[in-house]
């Protein structure tokens, strides 16, 4: 695989897990229901003050997983540990965890008030701290002026924030997050998210955020893990995983791809070429790659990272180049999408920024053009 | 037979006979939401409200010998029509002791096997209501299963334990416990009364129960509570409305209650449907008791309000 610069490292702690301590550690967790383990032998380390997003589909075993920190659930097999302390065996009401649950579960018979001092009163604090606690966290998520209303009478965005200003409240070493934004319809969503992240930066919460929406995963996440079938699929930074997926899943699932199969006929450490029928060109990939000659593999690269062009492009290594007929245009405003039809009949995607207003030299329907990329645009695949 | 149609102009509407009848009671301003409601309504004003009124005119009659065996509140005597209204009835309830004595064993009867009914359903609600669904409905047919039996005989059953050479004394007799006196007691009636009125209990507790959301209960652990505090700060007061319905269905027939007291009771158990029924077949004096039930319903209507209220106060959303 290519090579980053390795910045910040400080700030990055997954990146030296030699010399950094995981706060939440989970140890080959398997849990079964009945025959069907919806969560598979998991292993993951979560680091303090991170916001870790678990990403997958629906019955992908995520929120299995967070239930299982919340101790709602317990594991079939494996230890989940959190700072240090083993928490497999831990009843709900003694771990140093709070959940906001995706349906938030605000007590519908208690003001906002006495929601978010729920949790205060059964650590029998002082009357005047409570209060003090919870005017403090109703300022935080900006609703200060709701304390006394019954949670009928929110909108479903305070709703949200009162659930978040619940789960704050005890100052939870590690707050577990069920789909948060998931009730809010999309521009709310999008000023939530921020909010979010800022909120947890304030206050150095370790998060752990369960999403369906990879849009969301990427923008709130320090680290996405990507769930499928019960297994992480990928664990890494949210450019990690879109940039660099190690499976077909992960490159399929974040984000939209073309992907082909090829057979590698130059095996070199600097470089390979893979000779792939579908493209209609060989592919020269500029770094070298654990694999062998004659090996069926699979090469994926984003829509973005192609360029069309009516001209044949000049190209070295005789490769990296295809040609096809625009099939149709999507215009999206920012990007256009082409569908190219290529000659082996494959489809694939190229998108195109919209740089100039109204280019009427642009690319359109029917036209014969040459595809080109880059020699470590795309990712190769074996699995 | 062809005419060109211009497509802009739809064919006219071919009118059903209904639609004719209903444009005439339009025309009358009668809407098929009121047809509607006139079903219930009828059936209110001819089945309840209409023979309230009679119990009531009889209730202002006095008792005299003959059929009907009360004196008419309407007469005409020579050309004058005279309407006489008695109210000593209701001032016998006030000033006789045995009225007022049974009116208040009655509420505390009936309040005393509401409470009970209630620490034996609410467990049983809230079990049925938190078991696996397969089991659900069966644990629901068994709550039910007793009505398919006549009330009587399953009454009539319940002596047959209780007596003095009843199931629970033989049973007793094997560890050389004397025989209990159970039959011919409050205690006899208790039994009776929870029994019987049970699965009123349970039914509106359970459809209450059956729709908590289990992630509160969630919610309140992961906030720190105990099983118990979660019971005591959510479960409960979420389940508020289907006490008060659950009870309603209880206190009320129990107040009523004469089956019950007659059979499982002895001569103390003194409770209002019983002097109700004396009243009428004994002393054969229909005016007295048409006033003792229509104390009866004012006794009951107000808890009844009351209770509404509290429960309106709850439900509010």
């Amino acid at each position: 695989m290519a090579k980053k610069p390795q910045l910040a490292i400080d700030t990055r702690p997954w990146r030296d897990p030699a010399n950094n301590k995981p706060f939440v550690r989970i140890r080959n967790v398997t849990k079964k229901f009945g025959d069907v383990a919806a969560v598979n032998d998991v292993s993951l380390d979560i680091y303090r003050s991170e916001l870790f997003c678990l990403l997958g589909g629906s019955g992908s075993g995520k929120s299995t997983l967070l239930r299982m920190l919340a101790g709602f659930e317990t594991p079939t097999s494996g230890t989940i540990e959190i700072d240090g302390q083993d928490m497999t065996d831990v009843a709900p009401y003694n771990r140093p965890v709070n959940m906001m649950f995706q349906s938030y579960a605000l007590f519908p018979h208690m003001t906002v008030e006495q929601n978010v001092a729920y949790g205060l009163k059964r650590d029998h604090l002082p009357r005047a701290e409570i209060a003090a606690r919870v005017s403090e966290l109703l300022t935080l998520v900006k609703l200060q002026d709701y304390g006394k209303r019954k949670p009928h009478q929110l909108s479903g965005g305070q709703r949200q924030r009162v659930a978040l200003a619940r789960a704050l409240a005890k100052r939870p070493k590690l707050l577990l997050l069920d789909e948060p934004l998931g009730a809010l319809d999309k521009k709310l969503r999008e000023e939530t998210q921020f909010e979010l992240v800022k909120i947890q930066e304030q206050l150095g919460v370790t998060f752990i955020v369960v999403t369906h929406d990879q849009e969301e995963a990427m923008t709130l996440a320090t680290r996405i893990g990507v769930m499928n079938q019960g297994e992480i699929a990928m664990i890494g930074e949210p450019a990690d995983i879109y940039e660099f997926p190690n499976s077909r899943f992960v490159a399929g699932f974040i984000g939209s791809v073309n992907m082909v199969e090829g057979i590698v006929t130059e095996d070199e450490p600097d470089h390979i070429r893979i000779r792939s029928g579908e493209l209609g060109c060989d592919i020269y990939v500029g770094h070298g790659v654990d694999c062998a000659p004659d090996q069926l593999l699979w090469w994926a690269i984003r829509p973005e990272k192609m360029h069309l062009s009516r001209e044949r492009p000049e190209v070295g290594h005789d490769a990296n180049v295809t040609s096809g007929v625009v099939e149709e245009i999507a215009y999206l405003g920012d990007i256009s999408v082409y569908q190219i039809a290529l000659d082996s009949g494959k489809r694939i995607r190229v998108s195109q920024t919209n740089a100039s207003r109204g280019n009427p030299d642009a690319i359109t329907w029917e036209e014969r053009v040459f595809v080109t990329w880059g020699d470590s645009s795309g990712s190769v695949l074996t699995s | 037979m062809t005419t060109a149609h211009d497509p802009t102009i739809p064919p006219p509407r071919r009118l059903k006979p209904w639609n004719v009848f209903e444009r005439r009671l339009a025309r009358m301003g009668i809407t098929g939401r009121m047809l509607v409601l006139a079903a219930p309504v009828l059936w209110l004003l001819v089945f309840f409200l209409v023979p309230l009124a009679v119990v009531f005119g009889i209730s202002l009659a006095t008792k005299q010998f003959g059929r009907p065996p009360y004196s008419a509140l309407l007469s005409t005597e020579e050309g004058t029509v005279q309407l006489t209204l008695h109210l000593s009835n209701y001032i016998r309830l006030f000033t006789d002791n045995l009225y007022v004595a049974a009116y208040f064993s009655s509420i505390r009867i009936a309040l005393i096997s509401t409470i009970i009914t209630l620490l034996i359903g609410y467990p049983m609600a809230y079990a049925i209501a938190r078991v696996p669904d397969r089991w659900r409905n069966i644990l629901l047919m068994l709550v039910i299963l007793p009505f398919w039996t006549s009330f009587l005989l399953r009454v009539y059953a319940l002596t047959g334990f209780m007596r003095g050479n009843g199931v629970i004394n033989q049973f007793l007799g094997l560890f050389g416990i004397p025989p209990l006196v159970m039959m011919q007691t409050d205690f006899a009636v208790y039994v009776g009364i929870v029994y019987t009125y049970l699965p009123f209990m349970i039914l509106p507790l359970y459809t209450n129960l059956v729709k908590l959301d289990g992630s509160l209960l969630e919610a309140s652990a992961d906030l720190g509570a105990r099983p118990l505090r979660t019971f005591l700060t959510i479960t409960l007061p979420l389940s508020l409305p289907g006490i008060v319905a659950g009870s309603m269905l209880v206190f009320i027939p129990a107040i009523g209650e004469f089956v019950i007291p007659s059979l499982l009771g002895g001569p103390e158990t003194l409770m209002i449907g019983r002097v109700l029924w004396d009243e009428f077949f004994t002393s054969t004096n229909w005016p007295r008791a048409a006033a003792v039930a229509i104390a009866m319903l004012v006794v009951v209507v107000v808890p009844i309000m009351l209770l509404q209220r509290a429960q309106n106060a709850v439900v509010e959303k």
